[in-house]
């Protein structure tokens, strides 16, 4: 089942806030083995330039990922979760996200397309700050591989 | 690194990472990711993986780190886009898989912009079928 191309440019309200926490940041790195001290010691991140720890370039999945869910749940959304991969991801970041950032994330259907029999979604987050400040956008391309 | 010190062709040092079954449930945890496929071989085996994979994210966060190494400077990557092409499986065992990065700059352009061509394999596969970081030097 295609998905309807009047989708494209549907915008979803901005996620609660997600405070960031140096403790995150730390339990992120260690999981990816990442063992700059920017990302751990303040004092460090400061030396270095920061207001505080700054999180490693691919920390804000942590906040997109559930920011796309309400995409996914969206009823117009007719896409086959249980054969979705993810296809592509593309980081943007205007600054670094860092501890004590108070972050909400807006979610935009970009584009939709059928490839092959594969039906294509890409969502892109707009994470802010609740300011209005913009940090950084993570665009995610999702494949639901047709039936075989 | 600095801009004045790289050249289209430049290659960044070639980086290996290991990944484990401990090290895709700490990754689990830490990005709150627990879809299945990543740590029960019963899932995985379900949906027709070959076993056990990594999340894609986490390869492309050790991807990252091997520009970021090269860089010196986290806060210096300012675009990033890959490609998942072909998963990483992670064997049950003490050694697990892994990933290795190897980079090449593929464009310098103006006020110190470095685009990185990134090559990232697991077993002698390609794994992400493009990876391009941006990185701002100074």
């Amino acid at each position: 089942m295609a998905l309807d191309p009047t989708l494209v440019g549907r915008s979803y309200p901005p996620s609660a806030v997600y405070e960031v926490g140096r403790e995150k940041i730390a339990e992120f790195a260690a999981a990816i083995g990442e063992t700059d001290p920017v990302h751990r010691d303040a004092d460090a991140a400061r030396a270095a330039g920061h207001p505080d720890v700054i999180a490693p370039p691919t920390f804000a999945i942590v906040l997109t990922l559930s920011a796309a869910g309400v995409v996914v749940e969206d009823p117009d959304v007719d896409l086959d979760y249980s054969r979705v991969v993810h296809g592509e991801q593309r980081f943007t970041h205007h600054r670094p996200i860092r501890a004590g950032d108070r972050l909400v994330a807006t979610p935009v259907i970009e584009a939709v397309r059928s490839v092959a029999g594969n039906d294509l979604l890409t969502t892109r987050v707009d994470v802010a700050t609740e300011t209005g400040e913009p940090v950084c956008a993570a665009t995610s391309m999702l494949v639901a591989r047709g039936a075989s | 690194m600095r801009a004045a010190d790289v050249a289209v062709g430049t290659e960044l040092p070639e980086r290996s990472y290991p990944v484990t079954r401990a090290d895709l449930v700490r990754y689990a945890g830490a990005s709150g990711d627990f879809n299945p496929i990543h740590w029960n071989d019963r899932t995985a085996t379900d949906v027709g993986l070959p076993g056990v994979i990594a999340h894609g994210m986490l390869t492309m966060a050790l991807a990252a780190r091997a520009v970021t190494a090269w860089t010196g400077d986290p806060a210096a990557l300012v675009e990033y886009h890959v490609r998942f092409g072909r998963p990483v499986v992670v064997p049950d065992d003490d050694a697990g898989a892994t990933v290795t990065v190897r980079g090449k700059v593929g464009a310098v352009g103006d006020g110190g912009r470095v685009r990185v061509d990134l090559t990232v394999t697991s077993g002698g596969e390609k794994v992400l079928s493009l990876a391009r970081a941006t990185v701002q030097l100074a």
